[in-house]
Formats: C-alpha cells, structure tokens, sequence
C-alpha cells in the first residue's frame, strides 16, 4: 500500500509539489537558522572564553568584586604555586596566567619628542611557551596583519588601526604609561614586532598584547597575575562539567574570609554567558516551533486543498470498502512519505546554506564600531551532525499536523451521499 | 446459479429530515433477491432507487425494518463492520466511472486488492483476470485519460469484480455511453453474472439495460410498484 501511495505522490504534482516545496523552504530555513545560530553563538562563546573568560577564571575575590575595573593591586599573587596545586587537582584542564592593564601609548619621534599618543588596553599573555598554547588560543599569528610574533622580552604587538593612528611602523619604539600594582607610576618601553586585528571591535580598539613576564615586570606584579584561566583539554566547553570544576574549587574557600582568596568562576557566570548559552539553546526550539506552526498553517490550508481535490477519491475508497479511519491513516502516512522527502530536500538545501555561511559568514563588523561586547565581527554557520536531522522534527510534525487537520473532513462524509456526489 | 436468499428486505422504510418535517424515501419495502440474479430497480427520481441500492450497498441504514444482505443485518453494522462487508463482498459500478486518474488501468483495478491485503502475486494474477473479463488486458498501463467512455466504464467493471464478490451493485451505468457501449458493457456483466454466479443489482431507467435484466423491480414514491420477473434477451 505504500508503495501505492507513493506512486500517487510522484505522479500526482499538485498533491506532492506544493507540500514538498513548503516542507523543503521550511526545513531548509530551520537547518540553515539553527546552524547560524549555533554557530554565532557559538562564536561568541567561544572568542569570549579565548579572550577573556577562560572555561573557568580565578581571581581573588576581591578583584572578582571590581574586574571591570581591572584591578591589579587586587590581583592573585603566588601564582606558580596556585597553577601547580590546580594541574594536580584538575589535571583535565590547562591553566594559563593573564594580566589586563589599561594606560597610555606614546609614540616618540627622533628626538624623543612625543609626536602622538592614545590609550591602550593591554592584554599579557604568554606569548613565548608554546605548551601554553596562548598565542594559538588567541589566534596571533593568523591575526597579523603586518610584522610578527614577539620573539623576545620587551616586543610588543598594537592593534592595527590603533597602529595606523598612531603612525606606527614595524620596529618603532613606544613608551606605555601606567601604574604598578602598588599604585606607583610605571614606564616600559617596547618595539613594535607587529600589528593586529583580532576581528572583534572591542579586542581590536587601543590593543597591546604583551608577554606576561612582561606586564609582570612593568606592573611590579611578580609571581602574579590579574587572572588565571582554565581551558579543558579537550578544547570544548562542558556547561555541566566546569559547574563541577568551580563548585567543588570554590568549596574549598568558602569559609575563607580574605579578600584576596581566590574564587573560580565558569564562563556562564561571566558576562551574561549563561544567559547567551541558555538563549541560543532555546532558540533552536523556537525556531523548530515556528516552522512547524507556520508550516503546519500553510499545509492545512495545502491540505484542505488536496482534500477538496480528492473528493471524488476518498468517495470511491469508501465505496470500495476502506474504512474511514483506515484512509484517515494513509492520508497520514501519505504526509509521512511527503514529509521525509521534503525533509530530505529541505536538509540537503539547508546544509549547503549553513555550509555557504559557514564559509563565507555575515560581516557585522560595520555595526561593531562603538562596541563593548566580544564578539567576532564576521558571524558564521557552523555545520554540526545534529542538522542532518533538526530539520526532520518541523518536516515532518508539520506536514503529520496539517493533514491532521485537513483529514478530519473525512470523518464528516455521509457514505449514503457517495452515489450522489460519484455522479459529479 | 440461482440458489438462496442474498438480500433480504423486510418492511424497510426510510425517512430523511427535511427542515423541521421528514421526508420518506422508502416505505414499508418488501424484497427478496436470490443468489446470481441479474435483477434492475427501476423508476423516476426521486422513486427510492438509490436508497434501496445506499441499503443493500451498505452504505446507509434503514429507518424502521430489516436489510439483511448476506444474512447481516445492515442496521446492526458498525461503520467499519460495514466497511468489511463492502470491501470483501460487495463491488460497485458508478454512473461515472471515477477511475483515480493518476493511476494506470492495472493500478486502479488492483486497488480494490489492496484493501484486502492480498499478496501480490496473487493480486497480478487476479487484476489480469479481471482486465481479461472486460477485454481491457492490452490496456493495463493506460491512464484512465487514454480510455475512451465505454473502456473506462469496463474498467470500473473489472475494478468491482476483481475481488470476485457476491453481489455487485451499478447505478445508472450506462447514463455516459452511447448505444453500442451499452450492450457490450452490458453483455459483459451478463457474462460475468453467469459464469461466476454474481449477483447484479441495477438502478437505471435506461431501456437498453431493462433489456437485459431477468428481473425488474418498479419503484413510485418509495414503495415497489410491481417486481417483474422476466427472462433476459440475452437468454431468449
């Protein structure tokens, strides 16, 4: 039988066309918007953790309180010995040490006259120890735009369009200003190695990125660090693991009433993430529960269509002795088979579109301009295994749903009717 | 052939609500038809015809008295009861021959099989069988848009005898065809209707089809006006 039901859907265009088409743009849309989002938010996530929330963070708890502030006389300090104590309580994350700064940039001319200046916000990374995998993590190298990596103490990477403000060449000197730790006055200058841009417009405006000894020298911070960030080495953000992981670190400190006790935090408790997790979430499911409403609308309608069309068919077919019940099920399974193959066309389409986006993206770098969020300028699709089936839930709900619907008429028919409405 | 009651009609009426008031279809109808008959329900619209032909096709119920059809008592049917005994022992032939028009000749003869969830060997076996009957076999692959007005009434033909049932009941069935169709359709089912012993029920006013029928049961106003027994020309 359905085989039989199936050559009617091939053979029948007006019955299989529209449905398929409507199944196919439904489906193609939910895959290519689910990817999107996944992979935006994804994005997001996970350029926020690279670049500043870690899959976990300790600070003191102190400057926990006041980070935006970006409180260094607050920082953690016995660091060395805190990273060691945490490789051997959690040996399946890697921790790396980090320190922001803000201050001045001045750029001096032959003389060593001032010719320009502008605030930075400087970010010390370990750019030298490759098992850190800092500057991998942060993508430096691939973000060059001109010049290199710093190869030595004293090099420093500017962001690129602060760079061109600042007239700055490959190899010039600066003279960043700031305050120590303590709270004194601090100067260190450093050679231009290269220029940058990360991609995000609130990494990319006034940025220096240092090595840590560096900052520790220039900030009077030895042995410490503003931040310390913990990435799982499988490199994948666990919700429910780094949960674990800060629950059972921060236990540990809990009666600990020193303002400098350190204090984990997981990257959903920092910047509104959780929220940003918990949304993008939830908006696959609302993006599957549109479709299937909107599909499930348009395939009633497609379906009382149908059924006004098959009049004269369901008529003979009770005639003939099918129950109604019995063609109210083929009518179902009938929207089954058409649901699978819009599903199937609807799918193909939407993972080439989710795959053409993953490619190419949406550059959104022009509403970026005056940004605080981190977040990449350029949003991408990202193709996951879960997209070769998303589709398939509002595929086929809504085509099941709205020849539900458009089926109950079936029911109504008057079998006495049939030899008066056969004659037509 | 002609041996023992397949319809039984026993003081059948059927009223319809009309408005506020009722209007009665059929009263107080007598009948009974044996096994094998090639019998014609006659007269003018509105006569009850087609619901005597609604009843005995289990298609509807009678208001007050008993329809037995193969000794079941059509009042007492389920839907789906009803359903079964039309799917399995009872076929139909249509004014119209309402072919499903995206299926070919075969397709729409097997149909009738597929309700009955017959293998499908057997199904081949039978469809061509029936095509057989009605002369159509070199035409199974045909849509029934390729078929000519007599060709798709013998169609409709095969598509009620397929399942080889007791009684086929074909209402108004010459109404779309010219005089030459009529008597080959006719002299089709005639065959049939002595060579498998099949009961043949007939709403028609149609002289052509009274020509062929051994029986004529005259209807007016609901009630049977005179049942005459008569011998078929084909026979003579």
């Amino acid at each position: 039988m359905i085989q039989f039901l199936l050559k009617g859907i091939l053979r029948d265009k007006s019955r299989s066309i529209l449905p398929i088409v409507v199944v196919s743009i439904g489906v193609a849309l939910t895959v290519m918007l689910s990817a999107y989002m996944k992979g935006a938010f994804g994005d997001m996530i996970d350029q926020n953790a690279r670049f500043e929330t870690g899959h976990v963070k300790i600070m003191t708890k102190a400057y926990a309180e006041n980070k935006a502030q970006l409180p260094n006389d607050l920082a953690l300090l016995e660091v060395d010995e805190l990273i060691e104590s945490l490789e051997k309580d959690y040996p399946e994350m890697q921790w790396v040490s980090r320190i922001k700064f803000g201050g001045l940039i001045d750029v001096p001319d032959e003389k060593g006259e001032s010719k320009g200046q502008g605030p930075a916000a400087g970010m010390a990374i370990n750019l030298f120890d490759e098992e850190s995998g800092e500057a991998e993590r942060m993508n430096i190298e691939s973000s060059l735009v001109k010049g290199a990596m710093p190869q030595k103490n004293g090099e420093a990477i500017i962001g690129h369009d602060f760079a061109k403000k600042l007239n700055l060449n490959i190899g010039d000197e600066i003279t960043y200003f700031g305050t120590t730790m303590n709270g004194s006055m601090t100067f260190q200058n450093f050679v231009v190695s290269g220029t940058i841009r990360f991609g995000a417009a609130a990494m990319d405006r006034g940025a220096i990125v240092v090595d840590v000894s560096d900052a520790q020298k220039m900030l009077d911070m030895e042995n410490g660090a503003g931040e310390l960030l913990g990435f799982s080495k499988l490199n994948a953000y666990d919700d429910e693991q780094v949960k674990e992981l800060a629950d059972s670190f921060n236990k540990k400190y809990a009666d600990d009433a020193n303002e400098f006790a350190p204090i984990m935090m997981p990257l959903r408790e920092q910047n509104n993430l959780g929220e940003m997790i918990d949304y993008s979430n939830y908006m696959s499911g609302i993006f599957v529960f549109i479709f299937v409403f909107a599909m499930s609308i348009v395939l009633w309608n497609t379906g009382l269509l149908g059924g006004l069309r098959r009049y004269q068919e369901f008529g003979i077919r009770l005639a003939l002795g099918e129950a109604k019940g019995t063609i109210y099920r083929r009518l179902i399974m009938e929207a089954v088979l058409i649901g699978v193959i819009g599903s199937i066309v609807g799918t193909m389409i939407g993972l080439a579109g989710a795959y053409y986006l993953q490619i190419v993206g949406i550059d959104i770098s022009g509403y970026m301009d005056n940004s605080t969020m981190l977040m990449p300028s350029v949003l991408r699709a990202k193709v996951t295994p879960e997209l070769f089936f998303i589709g398939f839930i509002p595929g086929l709900l809504a085509m099941v749903f709205g020849n539900m619907l458009s089926g109950i008429g079936i029911y109504k028919r008057e079998t006495a009717q049939l030899f008066k409405e056969l004659e037509v | 052939m002609k041996n023992g009651s397949i319809i039984s009609i026993k003081n059948v009426t059927k009223r319809f609500p009309v408005g506020e008031g009722e209007f009665t279809a059929l009263k107080n109808i007598n009948l009974e038809f044996q096994r094998g008959e090639f019998a014609g329900l006659v007269g003018p619209s509105g006569s009850g015809k087609t619901t005597l032909l609604n009843i005995i096709g289990s298609l509807d119920s009678p208001t007050e008295g008993d329809a037995l059809v193969l000794g079941k008592n059509i009042s007492k049917l389920s839907h789906k009861e009803s359903a079964l005994l039309r799917n399995k022992h009872i076929g139909f032939i249509f004014q119209v021959y309402n072919l499903l028009p995206v299926y070919t000749v075969y397709e729409n003869v097997e149909f009738a099989l597929l309700l009955q969830n017959i293998p499908k060997a057997q199904r081949q076996k039978m469809v061509m069988e029936a095509l057989e009957w009605v002369g159509l076999a070199s035409m199974a692959d045909k849509k029934p848009d390729k078929l000519s007005g007599g060709e798709g009434q013998r169609v409709a033909i095969a598509r009620a005898m397929v399942k080889k049932p007791e009684i086929v009941i074909a209402d108004e069935p010459s109404a779309n065809l010219d005089a030459a169709n009529t008597h080959a359709i006719l002299k089709t089912m005639r065959e049939l209707n002595e060579n498998l012993g099949t009961t043949f029920l007939f709403s028609t006013h149609d002289e052509k089809v009274m020509g062929y029928l051994d029986r004529i049961v005259h209807l007016r106003d609901g009630a049977v006006e005179e049942d005459e027994i008569i011998k078929s020309k084909t026979q003579s």
